[in-house]
């Protein structure tokens, strides 16, 4: 057995610290009620009013939130289709072709694709707006969702698939009653990988965007360009906390989920 | 001139009162929290002895063994090797090697670079070096195979590299942690006899940990058994198998049959014993210090226990019963007979003839016996 | 092939040839074109009206220009090599500080592990964006560490970190530590710890184990996790944006501002060509990497 020695010991707590004290400096800061940023001038809550009172940032926060949901959701359903084709399709015409598409977006500079899908929207005359969004983000997003579901698919026991079909299922059955239950985890965390993905995204959407249709963190993005805001911490500390409600749940659901399935386990071989 | 007449050498050197041991456990207890693993174990090992450590999963054999190697710290006693008491000494320090049971082969080092991973942690000269992984591999016949990785290689063969590397620094012990656990059958057979070869061929002592009881009595000189920390018996594979000194070791090791009773009355060494009502007392010859009214257990190997049809005349024990199950293995045959209060007795006879001509087949009266000799008496 | 097989094969297929390698063959075409004051900025422009010989007429304008004129302004060759040296220092710290922390994790008890993974994932599903914005406040002028450093005593003028490379070291850095870590652990976690008791059984002390068995071998990690830091650190727009400052020379960044400000479209996609150029190599290393990893585990 090997001791957990002072040096991971160390290592661990100022690693941990260089990536949480950014996070937590902003979250104190926000209910700072000075207008100078580093000045402490007393706990008040009044930039989260100022936030709350800005008509512009709640309007690209909607604007966000619906080309993510629109944008995740089509993403899934390609990426999930993709992934299928990419583990189960078998041989056909342009596979290589197929899986580098699939890939390359993952390494692709945001820069590249958002250039690239801008010129395709001017060159066919597509006006930008949320539409062109959702386009550039379901591109991006679906090859993220293709691998976290084809990762899925690979380990998963081909064999349940032929049963089904030994039983009577038609391949489209097989795949509604056995492969998607069974993929379903992956298929959500990859809905969710595209969403965060999306409402991150401040490159790609700066290109395909058009005049009515900023994003948040275009909004962002041009508000602290000349130095930190108190508003924008506020509005930080919101997303953070989002964030890790959200995190911290689905581990708490998926411990709580692997708990009882070890503890049904123990009791199937107890008795 | 007449030559002196040759006494063979019988190699127990357990057994000289003047004898050194190499490595000397002085009431070595180990707890994790308050889980006991080694408890209160004293116990000597002499050079050049194969000596087993065996035991079920989680009797503390392999705990013991890291302990030699300096992996595991000692709650309280002393452990000595050579006389000197090793508890500050580190691993990379001690003149002692192990066999890992996964092996332990460095993936990203060829075969021959394993074995040498040692020597070059050694004082010895490089121009040296090269000449010891030759020995070593032609020791383990690996010569051709000294450029693979590990992963090229089989698992028999990785077996051996972790042997010869193990064995390169010619280490004063070498431990070897269920060395063949994950070989088949056939090739763990072979194996031990190549084991066994080496060892003498090097003259290290061996320390071996298995759970596998066939394994300790082929490869070792004594075997030492082991359950919840403590030693049981410490014994050649003869004496272990022939008079295993409680029900646990007699259980562990081989077939048996256990019978219960009273001791009914005692005649010099020889005891009767009472086991059940309308079964006839058995007959058996008791350690000293044996009384009337003992309660012990009578233990007896299934090859001991004669089958037949009729009553034998002469036989000290004989009992009635019918066969029950056959369980033929080729060269023998083992019949369960089931007795009158439900009890099954194995029986083994050997088949030296034809299947077809077999003496007794399903639902046969026949007689169990055996003498007064062939069981023991075990009071615990 | 029947018809579900289709639809399954061709949506996809067709939705990334039109969103993803259409628009790359668009750059690719413009970037071979040459800057024009008009709409679009650039010739030629192709008109499928005048059919075939139309066509000829622009595969004939098309030209090398716009990159001769990428080799011919220092700003574009030195904010590649700029963009480089960023990348290459940034991973190397990544690697200096991600490395502890991955060892630290897998030598963690069982029971911590857990946990600490999500510790390390959770930055990730933060913004990006926030998460850059935080060390603004940090390393300004007027920004915590200065007020530290200077209520403590330890300096008397305020350093400048802000709108410097060091600012966008640290960006990247912070941002990038999970796709380090993350890698690292992964190689660790599978060490089998026998081996390291094997070296020091053979002789090693447990520095000489871990540059003899653990550094070799998590090298595959070590491999994986700068490549995911340098190709993204690469064309990476946002950090010197926000912490660098006017002498930080990015190629993200001058793309960029080669499209919205200068509207010069040929030199935006000359640029980007020459960018995934660039990237190829390390992109092929990454995967022959990865192949490699594949087939060691099986």
């Amino acid at each position: 057995m090997r001791r957990f020695s002072w040096f991971n010991a160390t290592s661990l707590t100022l690693g941990f610290a260089f990536l949480y004290i950014p996070m937590i400096i902003l979250i104190i800061y926000s209910f700072n009620g000075g207008r100078l940023v580093t000045v402490w001038a007393g706990f008040s809550t009044k930039w989260y009013g100022t936030l709350l009172s800005n008509e512009a940032f709640l309007d690209a926060a909607w604007v966000t939130v619906r080309v993510g949901f629109m944008s995740s959701t089509l993403a899934t359903i390609l990426g999930t289709m993709a992934a299928y084709v990419l583990v189960r399709g078998g041989r056909f015409h342009g596979r290589t072709l197929f899986s580098g598409m699939i890939y390359a977006p993952l390494v692709m500079p945001e820069v590249i694709t958002g250039l690239s899908l801008l010129l395709l929207f001017i060159a066919i005359g597509l006006d930008r707006g949320i539409i062109t969004i959702v386009l550039a983000h379901t591109t991006f997003t679906m090859c993220y969702v293709s691998v976290v579901v084809s990762s899925r698919l690979i380990s998963f026991d081909r064999s349940l698939e032929e049963a089904a079909l030994d039983l009577g299922c038609t391949p489209f059955d097989a795949f509604r009653s056995v492969t998607l239950p069974i993929i379903a985890p992956a298929v959500i965390s990859g809905w969710l990988l595209a969403f965060t993905l999306s409402l991150d995204d401040l490159v790609i959407a700066s290109f395909t965007s058009g005049p009515s249709s900023t994003t948040l963190p275009i909004k962002i993005f041009s508000a602290v360009r000349l130095g930190v805001r108190p508003e924008i911490n506020a509005l930080s500390t919101i997303m953070i906390g989002i964030v890790t409600i959200g995190v911290i749940t689905a581990s708490l659901i998926n411990k709580r989920a692997v708990t009882k399935r070890l503890d049904d386990e123990q009791k199937a071989a107890a008795a | 001139m007449a030559q002196p007449a040759k006494t063979p050498v019988v190699f127990a050197p357990w057994e000289d009162k003047t004898a050194k041991p190499l490595i000397e456990f002085n009431g070595v207890t180990k707890r994790f929290g308050s889980f006991t693993a080694i408890d209160n174990i004293s116990l000597k090992i002499y050079e050049k002895e194969f000596f087993a450590l065996l035991g079920p999963s989680g009797c503390g054999k392999t705990t013991l063994m890291r302990m030699l190697a300096g992996f595991e710290n000692i709650t309280s006693g002393t452990v000595l090797l050579g006389g000197r008491d090793i508890a500050p000494v580190p691993p990379n320090k001690r003149p002692v090697n192990m066999m890992f049971q996964s092996y332990a082969l460095f993936p990203h080092l060829s075969v021959w670079d394993n074995i040498a991973f040692g020597l070059r942690r050694s004082d010895m000269p490089k121009d040296q070096i090269g000449d010891r992984v030759e020995e070593m591999l032609r020791l383990t016949r690996m010569e051709k195979f000294a450029r693979r990785k590990p992963h090229q290689i089989s698992g028999g063969q990785r077996q051996r590299v972790a042997l010869a590397r193990s064995l390169a620094k010619a280490p004063k012990l070498l431990l070897l942690d269920e060395p063949l656990g994950a070989l088949d059958k056939k090739l763990r057979n072979d194996t031990q006899f190549e084991l066994m070869d080496i060892q003498e061929k090097t003259g290290t002592t061996f320390v071996i940990v298995t759970h596998d009881q066939e394994e300790a009595m082929t490869v070792a000189s004594r075997i030492a058994v082991m359950d919840h920390g403590k030693i049981i018996q410490v014994a050649t594979p003869a004496q272990i198998y022939e008079t295993p000194n409680s029900v646990y070791v007699a259980d562990f090791i081989g077939d048996v049959n256990l019978f219960e009773g009273n001791v009914t009355a005692t005649k010099g060494d020889k005891v009767e014993i009472a086991w059940a009502e309308g079964q006839p007392s058995i007959h058996a010859t008791a350690p000293a210090g044996t009384k009337s009214g003992d309660r012990v257990h009578f233990a007896i190997r299934p090859e001991k226990v004669s089958i037949s049809g009729d009553k034998p005349d002469d036989a000290a024990n004989a009992i009635q019963g019918t066969v029950h199950d056959i369980a033929y293995l080729g060269n023998i045959s083992t019949y369960h007979v089931q007795l009158s209060n439900g009890l099954i007795v194995k029986a083994q006879a050997a088949n030296n003839r034809r299947l077809s001509r077999r003496n007794f087949t399903w639902e046969d009266q026949v007689w169990l016996s055996f003498t007064d000799t062939a069981g023991v008496v075990l009071n615990k | 092939m029947n018809f579900r097989r289709l639809i399954l094969i061709g949506v996809p297929y067709g939705w990334l040839l039109a969103l993803f390698l259409v628009p790359f063959a668009i750059v690719l075409k413009i970037s071979l074109s040459d800057y024009a004051v008009s709409i679009p900025p650039y010739t030629p422009t192709l008109d499928l009206s005048e059919g075939w010989a139309g066509f000829q007429d622009f595969l004939s304008k098309l030209d090398f220009d716009t990159f001769k004129f990428l080799t011919t302004d220092s700003l574009y060759w030195k904010s590649y090599l700029s963009s480089l040296q960023i990348a290459v220092i940034s991973t190397f710290f990544t690697l200096l500080v991600g490395f502890p922390i991955a060892y630290g994790m897998a030598r963690a008890p069982e029971e911590w592990r857990a946990t600490l993974m999500m510790l390390v994932i959770l930055p990730f599903w933060t913004s990006f964006l926030i998460r850059v914005y935080s060390w603004m406040g940090i390393l300004g002028r007027e920004g915590y560490l200065n007020s530290l450093l200077l209520s403590m005593g330890i300096i008397d003028e305020p350093l400048v970190i802000l709108n410097t490379n060091i600012a966008v070291y640290i960006g990247i850095v912070y941002t990038y530590l999970p796709f380090m870590i993350l890698p690292i652990y992964a190689t660790l976690d599978k060490l089998d710890v026998s081996l390291l008791e094997a070296a020091e059984d053979l002789g090693c002390t447990r520095t000489s184990a871990f540059w003899l068995v653990t550094a070799p071998l998590s090298r595959p990690g070590v491999i994986a996790g700068s490549f995911l830091v340098f190709i993204p650190a690469l064309g990476e727009f946002v950090i010197p944006s926000l912490l660098g400052g006017s002498g930080t020379l990015m190629i993200g960044k001058v793309l960029w501002e080669e499209f919205s400000s200068n509207r010069d479209w040929p030199v935006a996609s000359a640029v980007a060509v020459i960018l995934l150029l660039i990237l190829i190599i390390p992109i092929i290393l990454f995967q022959k990497n990865q192949q490699k990893q594949a087939e060691a585990d099986q």
